[in-house]
């Protein structure tokens, strides 16, 4: 078991999940409610990375990252070496191939909320700042632990970005797929073994806290479609 | 200043059960301090009309001012944000925030006060509307009429320049629905703003309403006092004048406002109806719908019978409709006068026929309650 490529995919996939909560919020929330003609462009290009190779996600990011890039030189004078092959190159990439895991989750949570509850919440004097944080967010909880877990999750086991754009630095991108990778390369069976055994198990563990949030049994002990049901619906003539 | 809403808009919408169904709300009216009712059938624009003054709409054009301030001009492209309006508005559906409890809900509304201010004002609220014993209880743990008062503390714990309210009270029993009325007018007695209040039920309307404005087809059709409006000829309208198979062109003979009735000539068949009292002079022309499935008929005179309209006729025909039997009767035609006479269809059932021997030829009596008899508009 090499620990130091599993504190670091840990590490990893909490920035990842932390910076993805942050950016996949508001993302989501534009996705939601904006009437823009043009929204389902932004749709697909968050959704891009569930259809794309992570090969060829991390082929144009390593062209990004690099120096003759505007922004791989921008950061060469930042930080006096360039995003390919580090943590923060790493980091870069593994959100933008997680995206779709928090946005759509966030989105389909926030489509959700009765929009009657919005409009009510407006007249009662309410910004939309606090509109989202007072009735969107603790009404979207699950969707929003969901989207979560399965960015930290699916950060959890990337391989094919991590591999072009980090490669294989021992305590820098060296990640616990990498390792597995490795470990069946070298025909250590036993240990890739170990290792893949604990990445099985942590995901499985993740998952099975999405799917109890989502009933409710863990999260709020109330969900929104279970408080409709409970409600019989709301009177109406 | 008077606290008036003064509304000029026009909109097109769609309506909520069929979006085919779709009209043009165009409405101009003052809202003076107190109730003003808006009645019409659903899909005759009354939410949109709400949504408009709320703002969750946008008028395609008009205007819509409180006493102190302009909410919307097209012209002037004023368009006030909906959190900004200070308009307590009461869905249909309530909306009430299904994770917060009582006290929070009615809360909601008043972040902009200090901590202080905001509970005695909650506090004031649930204690006028007798819900303080719910405070610490979410909507799902409350019953309809709980949800309701909720609601509508919600909306008026934020002290609105106007009130709106959406058929609050349709889902409610009768004692209810009578107990949050009298919340209501209690309340409105010392708040003094104008309050839109969307119903079809009459009951609302005689109960709460100082003014009615009738909405059809997203137009104001009618206006004015409730016994008014609900009783004037154009209440019924061509669209409904559709299930009536007996329509009768008639002139008013004599009104008698003391017992809420007048005398109709129909036609010029001798035949004189008694019907509904509404706004209407002697001498007034106006058509007198009566449904086939109201009438009685009788073989004999019909003695010590509440029904005022007692026709003597004859049966001219009786024909078989699958399982009803269609008699027409004319009426009216005395000997030696020169009336036209009057004929009347009459549905009754297969055993109603055998029972009374109807065949052509036989003479018997209609018998029409005086309100079968629907006025409308000559």
């Amino acid at each position: 078991m090499d620990w130091q490529a599993l504190a670091l995919t840990l590490r990893l996939a909490a920035l990842v999940s932390a910076a993805l909560l942050c950016l996949g919020l508001p993302i989501a929330y534009w996705i939601t409610y904006s009437r823009r003609r043009w929204k389902f462009l932004v749709e697909a290009v968050v959704a891009l990375p569930l259809v794309l190779p992570p090969t060829v996600l991390g082929f144009y990011l390593l062209i990004a990252l690099g120096p003759r890039s505007p922004l791989g030189r921008f950061w060469q004078t930042l930080t006096g070496h360039t995003l390919a092959f580090t943590f923060e190159g790493l980091v870069l990439g593994s959100i933008l191939y997680s995206l779709p895991f928090a946005v759509q989750p966030f989105a389909a949570a926030f489509a959700a909320v009765d929009p009657r509850l919005l409009a009510a919440s407006a007249t009662l004097g309410a910004s939309r700042w606090r509109t989202f944080f007072r009735i969107i967010l603790p009404l979207s909880g699950a969707g929003v632990l969901t989207g979560i877990v399965l960015s930290f999750a699916h950060t959890l086991g990337e391989f094919g970005v991590v591999l072009m754009v980090g490669g294989n630095i021992p305590g820098v991108t060296r990640t616990v797929s990498i390792d597995i990778f490795d470990k069946v390369q070298a025909v250590d069976y036993a240990a890739a073994n170990r290792t893949a055994a604990v990445l099985l198990v942590v995901s499985f563990l993740a998952l099975s806290g999405v799917y109890a949030a989502n009933r409710g049994a863990l999260f709020f002990g109330m969900n929104q479609s279970r408080a409709r049901r409970e409600n019989g619906g709301a009177p109406r003539a | 200043m008077p606290r008036v809403l003064d509304v000029s808009i026009q909109k097109k919408f769609s309506s909520q059960s069929s979006q085919s169904k779709t009209g043009e709300l165009n409405a101009a009216f003052q809202a003076p301090a107190g109730f003003t009712i808006i009645f019409g059938a659903s899909g005759a624009g009354k939410t949109t009309l709400l949504n408009c003054i709320a703002g969750l709409v946008r008028p395609e054009s008009g205007r819509i001012a409180t006493a102190d301030r302009v909410l919307v001009d097209t012209d002037r492209h004023i368009d006030a944000p909906v959190a900004d309006r200070r308009i307590g508005y009461v869905f249909q559906d309530l909306a009430l925030f299904p994770h917060m409890t009582t006290e929070q809900n009615i809360a909601y509304g008043l972040a902009k006060l200090d901590r202080r201010e905001q509970e005695s004002r909650a506090q004031a609220i649930l204690e006028s509307l007798k819900i303080a014993q719910l405070r610490h209880r979410k909507p799902n743990q409350l019953s309809g009429g709980e949800r309701q008062r909720v609601a509508l503390a919600r909306a008026l714990v934020t002290d609105p320049c106007v009130l709106l309210l959406d058929e609050p009270l349709a889902a409610l029993d009768y004692a209810t629905k009578a107990n949050i009325l009298d919340d209501l007018r209690r309340w409105n007695a010392t708040h003094r703003v104008p309050i839109l209040y969307v119903t079809h039920s009459r009951d609302e309307v005689f109960a709460l309403g100082e003014r009615v404005l009738v909405l059809e087809r997203g137009q104001i059709i009618a206006r004015g006092a409730p016994h008014e409006v609900l009783a004037a000829p154009h209440m019924e309208t061509v669209a409904q004048l559709a299930g009536f198979e007996n329509i009768f062109d008639a002139t008013v003979e004599a009104v008698h406002e003391d017992r809420g009735t007048m005398t109709c000539r129909v036609g010029n068949s001798g035949v004189r109806l008694e019907t509904p009292l509404v706004r209407a002079d002697v001498g007034a022309k106006l058509r007198i719908g009566i449904r086939s499935g109201d009438i009685l008929l009788a073989t004999a005179e019909p003695r010590e019978i509440s029904a005022r309209n007692l026709i003597p006729g004859v049966v001219i025909s009786a024909e078989r409709r699958d399982m009803i039997v269609v008699a027409r009767v004319k009426c009216g035609v005395s000997s030696g006068s020169e009336a036209a006479g009057l004929e009347v269809d009459v549905h009754l059932t297969l055993s109603a026929r055998d029972a009374l021997r109807l065949v052509e030829g036989r003479a018997v009596w209609l018998v029409v309650k005086t309100h079968s008899c629907h006025l409308m508009a000559g």
